[in-house]
């Protein structure tokens, strides 16, 4: 059978390929200035240029949600944006969330409703739910609201709603019961 | 992915030329349809054109008139999110919300939605087999193969795919328009005109051109757009394409239809307007299911199934029709 990955000819070669660009970003409160090959998601520049590596590297095509950072405070798939694209930009990974020694609510959640068996999956499933619930509280409806025309409040985040909102973040352990009562937990809390 | 080198427009003007002069460049702004098209290898472009930092093209307006005017590159979440689009039309805000995931919402650009290209599987990942979208001339692996997902509407013997845009079939259902700025200035391109049908040419997607670059959506003001619904039935309740969906908005008289706007997606290589059902449904009341069905089948007498979708026929009209009475119940 013929190779799937076989370059096809009008590919500029390996030898041609563009010199690295420099950015500047801030992750997780620390300014970097890095060199990066245009072609670096911003994944890969996280876990091999920084040796962030507690963001996952899943499906690489943005469909399992492991990857899941916050740039500029929004929830994003690293996998599927450029790192050279991120120039200026505020990005925090799960290794940003604990402050002075203490976890995040949404990370202590997690433990206290046993929210994973492997823990692949998990740094995603936790930068997301943060991202849940912000954007609950910001008012933002979802696919299981039922009236979009009504005003929405972080007291209608039901686990429907949970499970609606978490749907691009995979788990296949299938913890997602304790994943939504941890989330339902963590936004009562906040 | 293939070494591509990337640089970031300063303006439009700069960036409509570039993209005229070099085949080999592509706009990136969301990236979220374009990297997994080049990780794919679907598409291979050499430079990557970043025009996120273009100004003045990512900002929803709420026309005086009543319409909507929505820039290119607001973001799909935020127009989702904003308090007039669900006002004035709930269908935009739910087709929206129905569509990829949280994290892909806040990434992915309205112009770029509308631009994304088929997920037909052998278009995403079919290196050794045929497809006329991806190797011009090649053949439709579809056609005679796995097609469960495919067109009943509007399909070639070159291609037999469906568009996988929701908030697409919205946006047709309300005679949006595309505003469209290129080599010979700005124009504005009926939404019905936008998609093409595959024909003998399935890897054109698009009346755009070289140089042209989508500016805004605009949605003229509707009687119809307050009473509006995107349903959508797929596999997975959740994160996942279209078999079917409907986008819906109707004006009443009580419970009867004055006017109707219906257009599907998932069945069409574009969003399928439903042109004969709309012309049959005003004076029928929205109780009467057994009136509104035949209506509704009016647009189908020319539907073409193939060998693995028959059932999209008979599930498409049901959506219709649920589409359309909850629709209704928003009046």
């Amino acid at each position: 059978m013929t190779s799937r990955t076989k370059p096809a000819p009008n590919v500029p070669s390996e030898a041609l390929r563009p010199a690295p660009m420099p950015i500047k970003v801030v992750v997780n409160g620390q300014p970097w200035t890095i060199a990066v090959e245009p072609r670096t998601t911003l994944l890969e520049a996280l876990r091999e240029g920084l040796a962030l590596s507690g963001t996952k590297k899943g499906c690489d095509r943005g469909e399992c949600g492991a990857c899941t950072v916050h740039v500029e405070g929004r929830r994003v798939l690293s996998c599927m944006t450029l790192a050279a694209m991120q120039d200026g930009r505020r990005i925090t990974t799960v290794e940003g969330l604990a402050q002075d020694g203490r976890l995040h609510p949404v990370q202590a959640a997690f433990i206290e409703h046993d929210g994973f068996q492997c823990g692949f999956c998990t740094s995603g499933q936790i930068m997301s739910a943060i991202a849940v619930i912000e954007e609950a509280k910001a008012g933002w409806p979802s696919a299981a609201t039922e009236d979009v025309a009504r005003p929405f409040t972080a007291a209608n985040l039901t686990d429907s709603e949970i499970r609606e909102r978490m749907s691009g973040n995979l788990c296949r352990c299938a913890c997602y019961p304790n994943i939504v009562d941890a989330i339902a937990d963590a936004a009562k809390g906040g | 992915m293939h070494p591509f080198s990337l640089s970031r427009a300063g303006d439009a003007a700069s960036a409509i030329a570039a993209h005229a002069q070099d085949a080999t460049l592509a706009f990136i702004a969301g990236g979220t349809d374009l990297l997994g098209l080049i990780k794919d290898r679907a598409v291979l472009p050499q430079h990557l054109l970043d025009i996120n930092s273009l100004p003045d093209l990512a900002r929803i307006e709420a026309l005086s008139d009543g319409g909507l005017r929505i820039g290119a590159l607001a973001r799909m979440s935020d127009v989702a999110a904003h308090a007039e689009v669900r006002r004035r039309l709930p269908v935009v805000a739910e087709a929206l919300l129905f569509a990829a995931s949280g994290q892909l919402r806040n990434m992915a650009t309205i112009g770029g939605n509308i631009l994304q290209r088929t997920r037909c599987p052998y278009f995403r990942d079919g290196d050794d087999l045929p497809c006329n979208k991806r190797r011009p001339g090649s053949g439709c692996a579809a056609l005679e193969g796995l097609n469960r997902s495919h067109a009943i509407f509007g399909w070639s013997q070159a291609c037999v795919a469906t568009h996988a845009s929701d908030v697409a079939v919205a946006f047709a259902a309300l005679d949006a328009r595309v505003i469209v700025r290129g080599r010979d200035g700005q124009r504005s391109i009926p939404f019905a005109d936008f998609h093409r049908l595959p024909g003998d040419t399935p890897e054109r997607d698009t009346a755009l051109e070289r140089g042209d670059l989508i500016v805004a959506i605009e949605m003229p003001a509707a009687q119809e757009g307050r009473a509006s619904h995107y349903l959508k039935v797929r596999d997975r309740q959740s994160y996942e394409f279209a078999l079917v969906s409907a986008a819906v908005a109707v004006a009443t008289d009580g419970r009867r239809i004055r006017s109707a706007r219906l257009a599907l997606g998932g069945v069409a290589h574009k969003p399928w307007r439903l042109a004969a059902a709309e012309r049959a449904l005003p004076g029928l009341s929205l109780d009467d299911a057994e009136a509104l069905k035949p209506a509704i089948a009016t647009s189908f007498a020319d539907s073409r199934p193939l060998a693995h979708n028959a059932f999209k026929v008979e599930l498409a009209q049901r959506v219709v029709l649920r589409a359309l009475q909850t629709a209704g119940g928003r009046a």
